[in-house]
């Protein structure tokens, strides 16, 4: 390693010897500048940086573990700070550290102050409400987005029927209010139905814990349920979301859903799809059995015409207990604003 | 000669200077040219004002010699919004003295100047002098040096010219950067020039999208990868491009995308050089053989730009402003906000400058000609650069395996072991959402070029390749250090220094006035961030003891650390932040305090 440091020493010397268009205005300051010579070429340089193993197997270029072979090794190749080792390229060893090169002392940082200088010159209200809307401005914006993830038509022999699922929310980083809705019937009657309304906040970086209430409004039920769940993304890229509800007959009720978009190119992608409705008891009013009362999985093609307009194709099959198997083929766009 | 950043020439004693003259000029005349905020666009079609191309960036330039530009110690500035036609399609424009890009202001140190900024829009503007070190309460940020310029109002700027220089100006309200309220600044020295040129041309570059930039941030909150149309495929992974199916089944479990290289890409963006797209072509002229001095600017919001030009080398002679020890390369990455000064030496032929966008969605272009109407051709964009383990910051390890024999050490394995969000790494980040990762090992990579330049086969500038023509001001050991995470997530699109967005900050970081601290910047995302500390030129800890390059912006590479000795001679607030406009905007700015010590007190 120090021979290595070594070796590359001269390479800021040599850069202080090439200075086309540059008159100099001062006295060198350093010895290394008083006798300025020809520019040594720039080849004997790149030999002194041996540090390239010559073979580097593609896996581990691609990761960046071996530094660079087309690029002419002009300058040291990067070596990970080393406790005890001063890099100190442009000097001889010997020399006393100067300047950045010296090590920092540990002194205790001040105490913030308690005032905003500006309010010296400026009316000091003034300079409070500037403050606020820059701090507003710079990280506490509230914005929106509504979704729908599925709103198709799918058909399946003689008895063709709509389905969506969306999810809209507003509000800044952490806090929202999520708006959620899903259903699925035939062209003349919406058999389920259901919108809920949740406070959402982030309790990680990938995932929003949710709470609130869950409305049915479809032909099959108008029940309402207090919700709890979480959504956001797993490894893997995986779009997941898992909820509670507790009716308010006090039926317990899950339900799990995860997608993930493959991309078969830049604007052509593929979403399998998966939900699962649980329920802790059979609750027959509602034609809902107990344990898993209705499965759906899905594949569907869409392509971006915008990220935000997106038709696509795909089949559904579903499982509802009671009620039998069957597979779609289904027709819809997926899109937000 | 080498004055700036801690030379004690500089007038900096508040007490001496004059306050801000706020004259409220709420003329009948500029009501009518009030649109609503909404209204902006519509207002852009309909030709507001014929448009002026200010005469530092005609399509066809002949350098700075004779233009008529900006100087003087009185100067009228008034923001105002044009139309602007680029390549072709007619868009919308911030405008100052009517013309867009903004006026050149050429002021000479030692000069004082006013500059009377008067407000046309319908909502609050501001212009910061970036890199001029001016005193606080001039220093152009809302909210930190002053109130900001109301609709309507005039607020005069008055400072001593301290430093020369390549330097530029540009809003510090909202997003208005993005709409083009930028221009360069030239200040020549007091004496006579050290680098000899006989022609001098200003390249800025830029990015321009016909999306209003508040939609731009809105669509990155909705869907952090909206503008990449450079993700790996199942086409390309057959076709056998980008990373292998194992790496890419690694990187999804970390759920980390290595082609996030840019937030918002050619897909919106066109880039410019000095407000021309490549299909307008700006052209600067030479006679050949003459020495001429490129002033690069990178006044973009979101890219930074790999500039070359093919056939010719570049000899860098200042950084940011700062003069340093001519070092000649092939390529140079410039981040946004910095500023390099280059001397080429062209031929009688002529030649493409090519600014590719870092993510390679898009290039600015220009043409370096001895006659107009002459051409060369334009190098296709090369493939996209795709992140690696050491841009998650795993950089000792992959380190380790370029170099040879190090007993003990497999590699292979380590990266997975370790945790992307491990708070033992960092103990003093908070655990919140804006942190997604936290880099393992990071490292400083001053001596790597920059992110996609590696295997370019030819010279390109790296940071250590930076050495101050002069001895550093102050040489004094740091009494301390700091060091400062640059955190973020791109699912949520959040940004912040050590994991708190500005607007939950509660204190600044505060400095006492005169002293010198070691600023280590630690970067735990798998971004590049360019990070401008305002008031002062910091001196990067790369080895060069007392010749450090003393620099207003350094790119810190992602999973990378920078290290910048700085002394505090500013007294006041100062904003500090990743210039990256939307990254700053999502709150990765904090601001610092510099006061006399023993002087805190609640005010």
């Amino acid at each position: 390693m120090i021979a290595l440091a070594l070796l590359l020493a001269p390479v800021a010397q040599m850069q202080m010897h090439d200075m086309p268009g540059m008159t100099m205005p001062m006295p060198p300051a350093r010895p290394a500048r008083a006798k300025p010579k020809p520019r040594p070429k720039a080849a004997p340089l790149h030999k002194a940086a041996p540090a390239t193993p010559a073979p580097c197997p593609p896996e581990h270029a691609a990761m960046g573990h071996c530094a660079a072979a087309g690029q002419p090794p002009r300058i040291a190749p990067a070596m990970p700070d080393m406790p005890g080792m001063a890099m100190a390229p442009a000097k001889p060893a010997a020399a006393a550290t100067i300047g950045t090169d010296q090590p920092a002392g540990d002194a205790p940082p001040p105490a913030p102050p308690g005032d905003r200088a500006a309010a010296r010159f400026y009316d000091p209200a003034a300079m409070a409400a500037a403050d606020r809307q820059m701090r507003r401005d710079h990280g506490g914006m509230r914005f929106g987005q509504v979704m729908f993830d599925l709103a198709e038509v799918q058909i399946r022999d003689g008895r063709d029927g709509l389905r969506w699922d969306g999810e809209g929310w507003f509000g800044g980083d952490r806090d929202r209010l999520v708006v959620k809705s899903e259903g699925d019937g035939r062209i003349d009657r919406i058999d389920r139905a259901e919108v809920q309304a949740l406070y959402s906040r982030a309790i990680g970086p990938y995932f929003d814990l949710q709470a609130g209430l869950r409305q049915d409004v479809g032909a099959a039920s108008r029940r309402s349920y207090a919700t709890i769940g979480v959504e956001g993304l797993a490894p893997y890229w995986f779009q997941v979301e898992g909820a509670l509800f507790l009716s308010d007959r006090g039926d317990l009720l899950g339900r799990v859903q995860a997608y993930t978009d493959q991309r078969i190119t830049q604007r052509l992608i593929l979403q399998p799809r998966v939900e699962l409705n649980l329920a802790a008891q059979a609750v027959p009013q509602d034609e809902i059995a107990a344990g898993l009362s209705q499965a759906e999985a899905g594949v569907r093609l869409r392509y971006e015409i915008r990220r935000e307009f997106a038709p696509y194709a795909g089949i559904s099959w579903e499982h509802r207990r009671g009620d039998g198997d069957g597979a779609a083929l289904v027709l819809g766009v997926r899109s937000w604003f | 000669m080498f004055r700036g950043g801690a030379s004690p020439s500089r007038a900096r004693d508040v007490t001496h200077l004059a306050s801000g003259r706020r004259d409220a000029q709420m003329s009948a005349m500029t009501s009518p040219l009030r649109p609503s905020r909404r209204g902006l666009l519509r207002h852009a079609g309909l030709g507001l004002t014929a448009i002026a191309v200010p005469g530092w960036a005609q399509r066809v330039s002949s350098g700075l010699a004779g233009r008529p530009t900006l100087a003087g110690p009185d100067i009228a500035l008034t923001v105002d919004h044009v139309p602007a036609t680029i390549d072709g399609r007619t868009g919308h424009a911030i405008s100052v003295n009517g013309s867009w890009p903004a006026p050149l202001l050429r002021l000479r140190e030692g000069q004082r100047t006013r500059l009377a900024v008067t407000n046309r829009l319908a909502e609050p503007t501001s212009i910061h002098w970036h890199g001029l070190l001016v005193p606080f309460q001039m220093d152009g940020v809302p909210g930190i040096s002053f109130p900001g310029i109301a609709p309507g109002e005039t607020f005069t700027y008055e400072f001593p010219v301290v430093q020369s220089g390549t330097y530029w100006y540009h809003s510090h309200s909202g997003l208005q950067e993005q709409m083009g309220h930028y221009g360069p600044i030239v200040v020549d020295p007091a004496g006579p020039e050290t680098v000899a040129a006989e022609r001098e041309h200003v390249v800025v570059l830029s990015d321009h999208s016909p999306l209003h930039p508040h939609r731009i941030f809105t669509k990155l909150k909705q869907q952090g990868g909206y503008f990449n149309y450079q993700k790996q495929t199942l086409a390309g992974l057959i076709a056998g491009r980008d990373q292998s199916a194992a790496e890419r089944r690694d990187w999804g479990r970390m759920r980390m995308d290595p082609t996030d290289v840019s937030d918002v890409t050619g897909a919106t963006y066109t880039y410019l050089v000095n407000g021309h797209g490549p299909q307008d072509d700006w052209t600067a002229l030479f006679a050949p053989g003459e020495r001429v001095r490129l002033r690069v600017i990178n006044a973009a919001a979101m890219t930074n730009f790999n500039l070359r030009i093919p056939g010719l080398a570049l000899t860098v002679v200042q950084a940011d402003g700062q003069y340093v020890r001519p070092v000649t390369v092939d390529e140079l990455q410039i981040a946004v906000a910095e500023t390099y000064d280059l001397i080429v030496t062209p031929e009688d032929r002529a030649y493409t400058l090519v600014a590719e966008a870092w993510d390679r969605s898009g290039m600015a272009r220009a043409t370096l000609t001895p006659r107009p109407g002459l051409t060369a051709a334009v190098p296709p964009l090369r493939a996209r650069p795709l992140a690696t383990m050491r841009d998650m910051g795993m950089g000792a390890m992959s380190g380790m395996a370029a170099m040879p024999d190090m007993p003990g050490m497999t590699h292979d394995a380590a990266p997975m072991q370790h945790g992307m969000r491990d708070f033992a790494t960092a103990p003093e980040l908070p655990r919140t959402p804006a942190v997604q990762t936290i880099a393992p090992m990071p490292t400083d990579r001053t001596g790597e070029p920059p992110q996609g330049l590696a295997d370019t086969g030819h010279r390109v500038l790296v940071y250590r390749d930076l050495v101050a023509l002069a001895a550093n001001p102050d040489t004094r050991a740091p009494s301390r250090q700091l060091r400062i995470h640059l955190t973020g997530n791109m699912e949520r699109y959040m940004w912040a220094f050590d994991g708190v967005k500005l607007n939950a900050v509660t204190a600044p970081i505060p400095f006492r006035q005169g002293e010198r601290v070691r600023v280590t910047l630690v970067n735990d995302t798998m971004m590049a961030h360019p990070i401008h500390l305002h008031g002062h030129f910091f001196e990067l800890v790369t080895g060069h003891g007392d010749h450090a390059p003393r620099k207003h912006t350094v790119n810190v590479a992602p999973g990378g650390t920078v290290t910048f000795d700085l002394t505090a001679d500013a007294f006041g607030d100062w904003a500090f932040h990743c210039h990256l406009l939307y990254h700053m905007h999502a709150g990765m700015m904090q601001v610092v305090s510099v006061r006399p010590d023993g002087a805190v007190a609640g005010a």
